[in-house]
């Protein structure tokens, strides 16, 4: 089974080529790997990792909040560097769809998040069983 | 109002890929026509749709992520040098699979396994500790049925478990046929997928080390 | 003590000879006649000897064309069982007044309820227009098929799988009683303990990786396999709300498949998600369903606006108006889908900030919309129109859908939500939107590329007969809702106090017997239609004169579609070909690479559908070998390299060529 051959009935013309496109069918159209992309890659992808560690564990900055927001910070980043470096996300990959797709995905899941975390925000704030304690205290 | 560019895929137009006659009035590709290969954007749109199920399971820690029902706490749970060991695990993971593409490209089928077999090797360490955690937290009663942050624990991360261990059996099964069929066309395919798949767990993985690890230890 | 080893129930969980029903008369009967006409089914088979043809040329087909077909006969046949429901409800609420408590107690009611919903929005209405994109869209790109046959056929028999599910739940077991999005807490298993829920999971479960695959599909088909020179602003706008569809199915259907799955474990395992205790938090799940379920019924509503957009433009004889205007208002409507799903649960607290930002986007997102039914009208000016039943339909569609559009808008307003938030209004709306837009443009769509797939027209008289009864029929069924939502009557009720109600039920009742007359008329419509076949007959493939690539082909299109890709210089292609003197290709044909059929698809669906069954059921070591299996099966195929073969230049030239006398002796006479 080393080529895909087609079982080709016909015996008659030059129908009986190999669907096996060596050049283009590799990455869809998007750049090919390198050993130096890819290291890249990942000494960012170490450094990107063991910053966050490093705050939380030695409990570098005072504010948990602050720390919080550095570190969903560092994320975003290295989540961007795995796009580049890994997946090789570029305008170009599939003529653009790629890009369009991961963009639309994540416009939703900003959508979903915020907006599930803030609906829900207020239906808990709303909604949910106080304290007895928070009850002596309503109006 | 202004044009948007979409993108446009197939631009060939007639008289281009035809056989003779470039006249513009050919209502038809006189010869063969072979679309381009799909494979590769679909399983992007999957993977993009897993994305989102993922971001369920997020949106729902988010929610309920501090819900201890008087039960223990992330700070109080979580091994933070035990993640940070297979955070290490699952990175090496994404380049020594990076490598087996490298060797793909230059059509070396041994090489290619080998790379793979470390990847797997690689995953299975992650998904051992991964199992390891689970069962010291269960056996100190942190079960997912205690609270639902713990059901949301549970559920966020052993999903990417999950995920990562149908990665690692697809891999195998693509070990036994790149040495079956060598780097054929569909296998490479096949590959790129399997990469794209390997990629995207370690994508998710920073999502949950930071959201749930990192910032469940914080006070 | 020694805990004995239960073999049966080892093996049978918690099946028993209870689960039948034995003390049900309605379902007993229903079983006698259902087993019946199965058998009368599978003797007519065996008697015309078409078991083999079914297998080969259908149930493994990877034909976009058979598949297509296959998801409207689903819809179709399912539709039945789920208007059933309808009428029983309908017979119930006009019968249970001044004492009477009808013929159906509450917990056969509410499961009617249920199941009316489940059916009528994943296995009529889903089906349905998938069965159309499916049949349409690469006929209408130039293609010979979608991007992956293989997984079109996987992707229906799953959809098929989560049907069974739900066939077999009326007689084994139960269906849940929950309303069609089984809300916590009472959907979990304290509330719920039962397997009516778990046939609800495990159906949706099954269909939603069918629908997730298919979505994928037919965006890849459409990006990657338009015929040169069909750049996306020359693409026909049926083929335009399909890549809307399919973007919307590969974004909403995980959601939904992640909320079913952490219902499931709060059920199976006792997982604290959607408990009222240990941190639990009911809302979320109204809040995440919904987030999937806005979106879904735009999924329903876009592909039938772009088959209004196709039928009114051929049978105004004109170019759609505003053509980039319509693209934009489908591509609006996609992503403002998105931001509108809590105006379906505007009363469950979540205050006057979160209600106003939502209850304004809801406002919002008519807007595209009605630019849309401009543009129909707008193309139907002047243009010449004739009534044929599509066209019908279509009208139709325009007149119903805008009075339930308007009656959306007025729901938008949170202050007046508050009151009519689960009343029958909001089930006057929202069926008169979905009867109006899906249903109407499901059988103006059927009517309109009927033709294409079997090569020969519907019957018109009974199509019209079909369409004023089901037309009348709704508006009777529905106007009197509303005038009882406005009073206060909530829904879901199967008894009522206030006898001064029960005219209204009444005149609802009758009007479901209408459209029940419409149904028959369309299975009438079928078996006339095929009785006067030859009369009917499309003989040039174009019955219409149609605008687009689809009805250049030959009806029914041979397997390949086009003997030569086409190439595309101008939006409405065909008309453009038919206007600059197109002749087509009678000879120098090429063999054509083709996909062959699979059992796979089936099989492995097959086997899901058991393991969905073990799972209900908590037969849990045959759920556990089913899982295997289907991992087994699927590997198995993947070592499966040879999926493809040619058609021979001369089975080509032999097939063209009938089309060829065909089509001269249309010209001689």
């Amino acid at each position: 089974m080393n080529s895909a051959h087609n079982t080709n009935t016909s015996g008659s013309n030059s129908a009986g080529h190999d669907h096996d496109h060596d050049h283009d069918d590799d990455h869809g159209g998007a750049s090919q790997s390198t050993f130096k992309g890819y290291m890249t890659g990942f000494v960012l992808a170490v450094i990107l990792t063991a910053i966050p560690f490093w705050l939380v564990m030695g409990k570098v900055l005072p504010n948990s909040n602050i720390t919080g927001l550095v570190i969903l910070a560092i994320a975003a980043v290295q989540i961007v560097v795995h796009m580049v470096y890994f997946l090789h996300m570029n305008t170009r990959s599939e003529g653009g769809w790629s890009l369009l797709a991961l963009a639309f995905t994540v416009v939703l899941l900003v959508i979903m998040l915020s907006g599930s975390i803030w609906v829900m925000y207020h239906l808990n704030t709303n909604m949910m069983p106080h304290t007895l304690h928070d009850m002596k205290n309503m109006p | 109002m202004t044009a948007i560019t979409f993108p446009v895929i197939n631009g060939a137009l007639a008289g281009q890929d035809a056989v003779a006659n470039p006249d513009n009035q050919r209502f038809y590709v006189a010869g063969e026509h072979h679309p381009q290969n799909g494979t590769l954007l679909g399983f992007w749109l999957y993977l993009m749709s897993d994305c989102l199920i993922f971001a369920v399971l997020f949106a729902v820690y988010a929610v309920v992520g501090r819900s201890y029902a008087a039960g223990p706490s992330g700070a109080e749970l979580f091994n933070l040098p035990l993640v940070a060991l297979n955070t290490a695990m699952l990175l090496l993971s994404s380049i020594t699979y990076g490598f087996a593409i490298l060797e793909m490209q230059r059509r070396r089928v041994k090489s290619v396994l080998a790379w793979l077999a470390v990847t797997g090797l690689l995953g299975c360490a992650f998904i051992g500790l991964e199992l390891y955690e689970f069962a010291h937290l269960i056996g100190e009663g942190a079960v997912p049925q205690r609270s639902a942050f713990l059901s949301a624990f549970f559920t966020l991360v052993g999903t990417h478990g999950l995920h990562v261990a149908f990665g690692i059996l697809w891999l195998v099964v693509l070990m036994v046929q790149v040495n079956r069929g060598g780097l054929v066309a569909e296998n490479r395919r096949r590959l790129m997928c399997l990469s794209m798949f390997w990629h995207f767990l370690d994508v998710i993985w920073i999502g949950v080390f930071t959201f749930v690890y990192l910032m469940g230890s914080l006070p | 003590m020694t805990d004995t080893f239960d073999l049966t129930k080892f093996i049978f969980g918690r099946l028993t000879w209870d689960s039948l029903p034995y003390h049900d008369p309605i379902i007993l009967a229903t079983f006698v006649g259902v087993a019946l006409g199965g058998l009368a089914l599978m003797a007519a088979l065996t008697y015309f000897k078409v078991w083999g043809t079914l297998w080969r040329d259908w149930l493994t087909s990877i034909d976009h064309k058979k598949i297509g077909i296959m998801y409207c006969v689903l819809g179709l046949v399912m539709l039945l069982r789920g208007f059933t429901d309808a009428l029983m409800m309908r017979a119930q609420q006009a019968m249970a007044f001044n004492g009477s408590e009808g013929f159906l107690p509450p917990h056969h009611y509410d499961q009617l309820f249920t199941v009316h919903g489940v059916i009528m929005i994943f296995f009529v209405a889903m089906p349905l227009i998938t069965g159309l994109m499916n049949f349409v869209v690469p006929l209408q790109i130039g293609a010979r098929d979608v991007a992956f046959p293989f997984l079109n056929n996987f992707s229906f028999w799953m959809t098929a799988s989560g049907a069974v599910l739900v066939m077999v739940s009326l007689f084994v077991g139960e269906f849940g009683q929950t309303g069609w999005l089984a809300y916590p807490p009472l959907s979990g298993i304290q509330f719920s303990p039962g397997v009516g829920v778990d046939y609800y999971i495990w159906a949706l479960q099954l269909a939603g990786v069918g629908t997730l695959l298919s979505g994928i599909n037919l965006l890849v088909t459409i990006v990657k396999m338009r015929a040169p020179g069909m750049g996306m602003m020359k693409m026909p706008i049926f083929t335009w709300t399909a890549l809307c569809t399919n973007i919307l199915i590969v974004a909403s259907f995980p959601v939904l498949t992640a909320v079913l799955g952490l219902l499931s474990m709060d059920r199976y395992i006792g997982t604290a998600f959607f408990t009222n205790d240990l941190g639990g938090n009911v809302m979320m799940y109204v809040n995440l369903i919904w987030i999937w379920g806005h979106p879904e019924v735009y999924i329903l509503v876009l592909p039938v606006f772009g088959v209004f957009s196709e039928v009114v433009a051929t049978f105004s004889g004109k170019r759609i108006f505003g053509y980039t205007s319509m693209v934009y208002a489908t591509l609006v409507i996609t992503i403002l889908s998105y931001v509108v799903w809590l105006h379906h649960f505007f009363t469950m607290g979540s205050g006057a900030s979160v209600n106003a930002f939502f209850g304004i986007t809801t406002m919002i997102i008519s807007i595209p919309t009605g630019a849309k039914i401009f543009n129909w009208l707008f193309t139907m000016y002047r243009g010449r129109i004739r009534f044929e039943v599509p066209m019908l339909w279509s009208i139709g569609f325009m007149v119903t859908f805008t009075l339930g559009g308007m009656t959306g808008v007025l729901l938008a307003v949170p202050p007046a939500d508050f009151v009519l938030h689960n009343s029958l209004f909001l089930v006057a709306h929202f069926h008169n939107v979905i009867i109006g837009a899906v249903v109407f443009g499901a059988m103006a769509g059927i009517n309109y590329w009927f033709p294409k797939a079997f090569g020969y027209k519907l019957d018109a008289f009974w199509g019209k007969m079909s369409f004023w009864f089901w037309f009348i029929g709704f508006y009777l069924a529905f106007m009197p809702l509303y005038v009882l939502g406005l009073m206060g009557v909530t829904r879901r009720m199967s008894r009522f106090d206030d006898p001064s109600l029960q005219i209204w039920f009444i005149i609802a009742g009758f009007g479901a017997a209408l459209i029940a007359v419409g149904i028959a008329s369309t299975l009438i419509q079928f078996f006339v239609s095929f009785r006067k076949r030859e009369e009917l007959r499309d003989h040039t493939g174009d019955p219409w004169d149609g605008r687009t690539l689809e009805w250049s082909t030959a009806s029914p299109p041979p397997s390949y579609n086009f003997a030569f890709t086409p190439v595309v210089h101008d939006n409405d292609a065909w008309s453009d070909m038919k206007k600059r003197g197109y002749q087509r290709p009678v000879s120098g044909f090429i063999p054509i690479h083709m996909p062959k059929n699979t059992w796979a698809g089936i099989a492995i669906a097959g086997i899901a559908t058991a393991m969905g069954f073990a799972l209900i059921w908590h037969m849990w070591a045959i759920a556990a070998v089913m899982f295997a299996a289907v991992i087994v099966v699927t590997i198995v195929h993947t070592f499966d390299y040879k999926r493809d073969y040619h058609i021979p230049a001369d089975e080509v030239t032999r097939t063209e060529g009938i089309r060829t006398q065909e089509l001269n002796r249309l010209a001689a006479t």
